[in-house]
């Protein structure tokens, strides 16, 4: 333990967030961060990043949790008292200041002796290559400029940590490249930890030491920016981060696994019958002769990027991309393959759309979203019922009021209705993953519980839909004591 | 045939009749009854007694002294009240702000008539405290021109500001002095202008709590009653001249602020 703390520079422990009550948009949030370190939260909007980030920055307390600062809990701590400084999204330069002022505000805080203060914003201004421009007005900088002088305002206090909160978004493209690579080095020079947050998955790759992938309040994974390209923990990180190819598949051996019609080898750990996200990445596919390859498809689309061409593929019913040098022509039947090594697999989550609730008077069960219908005679094969009560194999009648029931379904037999009186529970898309021959969705009550459905038609991010779920697809199963330890 | 097209200076033609016949033409009239006499000739003799009668400037001095006595009751009032309104986090902030605008509605006169009858009952006799009476009218008819224009500033100062201030080590009095009072100085100074140049004229409220000393206002009206334009233009002037001192005093102020701000200490 004290060789962890002496390690870690802050850690963040059963980190909760409630705006409003009951409604957490952070739920048990765990992550250390190491001295120096640069640290980097990707997630699309909403995910919850910037949340943790003022979190840590102390402009927001969390609803549980302790944030550990050096081993010491610094949650309640007020920012002003925290040994760690911001550069935020619009800068918040002071325009009422000039440069000078703006830089040297957090020393004056500090009662810092006036030629000390004038030797740092000096120096601080050649850190940030924009010597002389202490007279200056906030508003006479441009957008890059003005980025500098907030980095140049934040670290002139020789901050333990510096948060940065999508810092680059205002600039555009080719500034936004030169500000990373100057980050970057900027970190490597001042050795403070960096926590940078972003929804640029470009950005966090070039950047980062460890990517913090996060997404609906949850850490999805944390890594190298390789490990997270290269075996992303789940089919939203695949998805996320790159271009890439993924498929519903199941282990046919040790060695292979089913995808798209076909057997391909694969390196992994998981037993034969596994179901599994499949993952290829568009530059490990292969286009040949419609002879060769395991796979036969046809091409639907060519498109020029700059470095390589993006080619689809229609093979089956599953479209498949791959990166080329040189474009194909379109409607030419090819063979498709994928490089040795290049499939990832990833374990299917077997826990959504699980569900407990408890049976009411009515013979239906009590699910946070609402109640579904239930026929006991199915679950309880033993039971029968006459004249709408329940009774055993020895003609008792039983009362099944208050039983514990789970109930689940399998996202491929749901479907999308817009109709929001069609289905059982309703909500909004949240993700969509796009594996081949179906869209996965993942919807998010408004009680926040989160559901599966696979689809063929493409829904938004953001659509209020229902999920019908048609009566054989649903699985009953009564819930004993044993389970709920 | 030729085509008549709309130019855009021929758009400005009203506003320059509007402006001439009704801003220019009486200013050069002022002009010329202050420093001509009762028969028509140059003089600077109005000049000259305005500034010799010790009743003049005594009133000028009363005026003076009623204005920012009420211009200042009226921000200490009000920056509290807009402060909260704009950054308490109140649901229904701007329904709060309404209720502080809303006598805005109801007639002057008879706002001052119930708060002189309100008074009157509480002091028994309004001619004891002249001054006092005086202020608290003007106070409550003007509070809603300095709640509004602090208010609209305030609300504007975005919140990453005061967590740049505090982020930089600032506590929270040091947040209101360095950076929230500085930032709301155009609403401060709106205000002050909206509060002082009415309060240093308003003679009615004056009138109405049985405040027989003059101010300016007052001092003009009683010299054009009695058909002495001259001296009453003259005035008029000297009140004018004044106000656009104090509005590029305070209009210097906050140029000065915004493009070299505290400087080097």
């Amino acid at each position: 333990m004290g060789i962890e703390t002496k390690e870690h520079i802050i850690e963040l422990k059963h980190i909760k967030k409630c705006y409003v009550k009951d409604t957490p948009v952070i739920y048990d949030f765990n992550l250390s961060i190491k001295k120096g370190e640069f640290v980097t939260f990707l997630g699309p909007s909403g995910c919850g990043k910037t949340t943790i980030l003022r979190m840590i920055a102390g402009f927001e307390k969390p609803t549980g949790g302790e944030i550990l600062f050096n081993g010491q809990d610094i949650s309640k701590l007020p920012p002003n008292e925290r040994q760690i400084n911001t550069v935020f999204q619009k800068y918040a330069l002071f325009p009422h200041l000039n440069i000078y002022d703006n830089i040297a505000f957090g020393l004056r805080e500090k009662k810092m002796p006036k030629d000390q203060i004038e030797e740092k914003v000096k120096h601080v201004l050649e850190v940030v290559d924009l010597e002389g421009f202490e007279k200056r007005s906030v508003s006479s900088l441009s957008g890059g400029q003005q980025q500098r002088i907030a980095i140049a305002r934040a670290i002139v206090n020789e901050p333990k940590i510096l948060l940065l909160d999508e810092p680059l978004g205002a600039l555009d493209y080719k500034m936004r490249q030169e500000m990373q690579l100057e980050l970057k080095s900027m970190h490597r020079e001042l050795g403070i930890t960096f926590v940078f947050v972003t929804h640029d998955q470009e950005e966090a790759l070039t950047m980062s030491d460890k990517i913090v992938v996060m997404s609906n309040g949850m850490l999805q994974q944390i890594g190298s920016a390789e490990e997270i390209y290269h075996r992303p923990a789940n089919a939203f990180v695949a998805d996320f981060i790159g271009e890439s190819n993924i498929f519903n598949g199941k282990k046919t051996s040790r060695n292979t696994v089913h995808f798209a019609g076909a057997d391909f080898s694969c390196v992994d750990a998981y037993p034969k019958g596994t179901l599994v996200d499949a993952m290829v990445r568009p530059e490990d596919v292969i286009l040949s002769a419609q002879s060769e390859g395991k796979l036969r498809g046809k091409v639907i689309s060519s498109i020029f990027k700059g470095k390589y061409y993006d080619v689809t593929v229609l093979s089956g019913k599953n479209e498949i991309i791959a990166q080329r040098d040189e474009g194909m022509k379109i409607d030419s039947e090819v063979g498709v393959d994928f490089k040795t090594d290049a499939i990832h697999n990833m374990p299917s989550d077997m826990m959504v759309n699980h569900m407990e609730g408890i049976l009411d008077d009515n013979m239906r069960l009590r699910l946070v979203d609402g109640s579904i219908p239930v026929n006991i005679e199915n679950i309880f094969p033993e039971y029968e019922i006459r004249d709408q009560k329940v009774y055993d194999k020895n003609g008792a009648t039983v009362s099944t009021e208050g039983m514990k029931i789970s109930v689940s379904f399998p996202s491929e037999k749901a479907e999308l209705s817009d109709d929001p009186v069609k289905g059982y529970f309703q909500g909004h898309i949240t993700d969509i993953i796009y594996k081949g021959d179906h869209y996965n969705y993942c919807i998010v009550s408004r009680n926040q519980v989160e559901y599966s459905v696979d689809d063929e038609y493409l829904w938004n991010i953001g659509d209020y839909v229902s999920i019908v779920i048609p009566d054989e697809a649903l699985q009953f199963h009564p819930v004993t004591e044993h389970d709920i330890q | 045939m030729k085509k008549f097209y709309l130019k855009r200076s021929t758009l400005g033609i009203p506003y320059i009749l509007f402006l001439s016949l009704f801003v220019i033409a009486p200013l050069i009239i002022i002009c010329y009854y202050a420093f001509t006499n009762g028969a028509g000739q140059f003089t600077l003799q109005n000049l000259t007694a305005f500034f010799t009668s010790g009743d003049a400037i005594g009133t000028l001095i009363y005026s003076l002294l009623v204005a920012v006595v009420t211009t200042i009751v009226c921000l200490l009032i009000a920056y509290p009240v807009a402060f909260i309104l704009a950054k308490g986090g109140y649901k229904r902030g701007n329904v709060l702000l309404m209720l502080f605008i809303m006598p805005m509605w109801i007639n002057f006169t008879l706002r001052i008539t119930a708060l002189k009858e309100i008074l009157t009952l509480l002091e028994g006799n309004l001619a004891f405290h002249p001054f006092l009476n005086t202020i608290l009218g003007m106070t409550y008819d003007f509070l809603p021109f300095m709640i509004l224009p602090l208010y609209n500033t305030l609300v504007k100062i975005d919140s990453s500001y005061t967590e740049a201030a505090s982020d930089l080590g600032a506590k929270t009095s040091h947040v209101f002095f360095k950076v929230i009072l500085p930032l709301s100085i155009p609403g401060i100074v709106s205000g002050v202008t909206m509060v002082f140049l009415p309060a240093m004229t308003n003679y009615v409220v004056l009138d109405m709590m049985y405040n027989s000393t003059y101010i300016m206002g007052s001092l003009i009206g009683s010299y054009f009653n009695a058909y002495d334009w001259n001296n009453g233009s003259l005035i008029s002037l000297i009140l004018l001249i004044l106000m656009l001192i104090i509005s590029w005093i305070t209009g210097e102020f906050t140029d000065s602020d915004e493009t070299t701000g505290g400087a080097y200490e």
